[in-house]
């Protein structure tokens, strides 16, 4: 038997072009009155993926998925589930389900009655919504609390209680809105994992809206970046992490070191970057980039050596002082603001428990990079 | 806490209860006066409660009471619930400012204005003053009652969960009577009470609606009085303020032990 591990490893249908898409925004566009939440966005979603929205609030990742569910109407373009048409089907039509941020229990119903709503709804016959319902009390292990109300829950037991609610009806495609927002760091944490083996274990497809980068990263097998109702970039998260395609992107998802500059010179393999400042890169050549062309070098913390003296083989070494250090516990963070004036930021693993090379405030220090540490974003 | 009683804390409380209190004791006491002066004590008795079951046209106006009371009380909590949903929920009507304003203009138009405008609209349209009219009366006088209570609680109500009924496959109509309603449900009750309170107690526009044989029991007892008070209507008084306290005391503890209750619930949840 295949772990679930392996499942997720070889799970790539984005990059098969006879992979059939299962759910699809066509050109969607949604306003509110003069505001446009949504700006003819396209995007595609396949069976069985973990898909996230990422975006900060007011970028209209929950838009996409409200018309995803039939609260919202797109103003123009089309939806489409499995090759059906959304438009006009009212949620209560849909086969989708969606878990509310702010979990919307029934507060009225216990916690069985609130699982058995869906199942209700459908006309399914009682003995089989009991043994549903019991089903779901299982796997958000919650049998002891099958007869409490809402109120007499605590908030990770009621977020269970809504992901049961959830996926008991068995939807096509579960819609998550937020769905770990209201709980604690470490609660939030281990539920991740819990939804990751839930979404293989039932097979579902999930799209998840979040604005938190590393919940997306975590769980989702691709994340969309959404900014200002567009999709700015739909890629795994190694991907949206390591070659981000804009400056937004690489700033949005984690940390960033930033340098401005001109294509100064192109060979066979590398290019050189003229800094704006006065430093000098190479890197290798990644992007079809003209001489002369204003580009944007960005390159992680991660990435980069700090040392107090000059490594011997390195390609990219600029000279600077330790502006500020940040001990983390796992890792150090170094500020060091360069001879031209540009801050860079570097960390370093804390892999020892007793540093070798101990740089201090204010110590002249050089970082240095490989030549593939990077990217060149022209956007 | 302070527990030393200073001679101006007794003395403001006993002062404060007997201005409050006071005229209700001694309507009570004076109910059980044998004499039939009614400020002249006269002896302990309970013949006058005896002989008000046998006073026909009390028993008569509590009963029309009763029944305005509990038709009036429910068409407007059934009206006051509807404008309550419709100016919480459709916000960008045409002519919402005007017609929020309408529905709660009521709430201060003096009594007497509401009573005559009501009379000249009876006889305007040639509807004979009687059980029907002080009913429509009390309806009108209820109705914003009834939609401000409702509509405070519909103001923090969750509307996701509507979406969340609706998503797992309810139609808008069972949404509502099975999520909606019963949730908004304590607050159609109080104003469901709050109607029928007012309708038993108002006097003024009764007394311009009402017609002959549909006498309310505020009307009888102040007709009444004003022929002479008789020890009859102190009994009659200390029954309705026996019936309102009841039901005080009852809905209070009913409202304690929920909040012990969840109270309760709530250690239970923390600690898992």
């Amino acid at each position: 038997m295949k772990s679930l591990g392996s499942i997720r490893r070889d799970f790539a249908p984005w990059n098969d072009p006879n992979a059939k898409p299962y759910i699809q925004f066509d050109n969607v566009t949604k306003k509110f009155g003069d505001f446009t939440a949504v700006n003819n966005l396209s995007l595609t979603i396949f069976e069985r993926e973990f898909f996230a929205l990422l975006g900060a609030s007011g970028c209209g990742k929950s838009t996409l998925l409200r018309m995803l569910a039939g609260f919202e109407e797109p103003t123009a373009g089309r939806i489409l589930l499995d090759g059906q048409d959304l438009r006009g089907i009212p949620p209560y039509r849909r086969p989708v389900n969606m878990m509310f941020q702010s979990y919307a229990l029934f507060p009225h119903m216990t916690v069985e009655n609130n699982i058995a709503f869906g199942l209700k709804q459908d006309g399914m016959p009682k003995p089989e919504i009991a043994s549903r319902v019991a089903e779901m009390l299982k796997l958000v292990k919650l049998e002891q609390f099958a007869k409490r109300k809402p109120h007499q829950l605590s908030g990770g037991q009621r977020q269970r209680v809504a992901l049961a609610r959830s996926v008991a009806k068995r939807p096509k495609v579960l819609l998550l809105d937020e769905p770990l927002g209201a709980l604690d760091k470490k609660l939030r944490e281990e539920t991740q994992f819990e939804l990751m083996d839930l979404q293989q274990n039932l097979g579902l497809t999930f799209v998840v809206v979040t604005h938190d980068q590393e919940e997306a990263m975590t769980m989702a097998d691709r994340i969309a970046i959404i900014d200002k109702g567009e999709v700015m970039q739909v890629a795994t998260p190694a991907e949206v992490y390591e070659a981000p395609s804009s400056r937004f992107v690489a700033h949005f998802v984690g940390n960033v070191n930033m340098f401005e500059g001109k294509v100064a010179e192109r060979t066979a393999k590398t290019t050189r970057i003229a800094g704006a400042t006065g430093a000098q890169i190479v890197v290798d050549n990644a992007v079809d980039t003209a001489a002369g062309a204003d580009i944007v070098f960005a390159i992680r913390p991660e990435k980069i050596r700090i040392s107090s003296k000059k490594p011997a083989d390195a390609v990219n070494a600029l000279e600077g002082e330790v502006y500020d250090i940040a001990y983390l516990g796992d890792m150090t963070v170094y500020h060091v603001r360069l001879d031209d004036g540009q801050m860079v930021r570097a960390s370093t693993m804390n892999a020892a428990r007793i540093a070798e090379d101990p740089l201090s405030w204010n110590d002249r220090a050089w970082v240095s990079f490989r030549p593939d540490a990077g990217v060149v974003l022209t956007r | 806490m302070n527990a030393t009683w200073s001679r101006f804390n007794i003395t403001s409380i006993v002062l404060g209860f007997a201005f409050l209190y006071l005229p209700i004791v001694l309507l009570i006491v004076f109910s059980f006066n044998e004499s039939k002066l009614v400020t002249v004590w006269g002896g302990f008795s309970t013949k006058w409660y005896v002989s008000l079951f046998h006073n026909q046209g009390l028993m008569d106006a509590t009963w029309v009471t009763a029944r305005v009371g509990l038709i009036s009380a429910t068409v407007a909590t059934v009206l006051g619930t509807l404008a309550a949903l419709t100016l919480t929920r459709y916000t960008r009507f045409k002519g919402r400012v005007l017609f929020s304003g309408m529905v709660f203009a009521p709430l201060v138009m003096p009594e007497v204005i509401t009573g005559l405008s009501l009379l000249l609209l009876f006889v305007a349209v040639g509807l004979d003053r009687g059980f029907l009219t002080v009913t429509l009366a009390h309806i009108t006088l209820t109705m914003c009652f009834v939609a401000v209570v409702v509509q405070s609680r519909l103001i923090t109500f969750d509307r996701s969960l509507e979406e969340a009924a609706m998503d797992l496959g309810a139609t808008p109509v069972k949404t509502f009577f099975q999520i909606t309603l019963p949730v908004i449900m304590p607050a159609i009750v109080s104003g469901w009470m709050l109607a029928f309170t007012l309708s038993l107690d108002d006097l003024v526009i009764a007394s311009f609606t009402s017609g002959p044989g549909a006498t309310t029991l505020p009307m009888k007892i102040y007709s009444q009085v004003r022929l002479g008070v008789t020890p009859e209507i102190n009994a009659a008084c200390t029954i309705l303020i026996a019936v309102v306290a009841i039901g005080v005391v009852i809905a209070s503890l009913a409202n304690k032990r929920r909040e012990v209750q969840r109270q309760l619930d709530e250690q239970a949840a923390q600690r898992g």
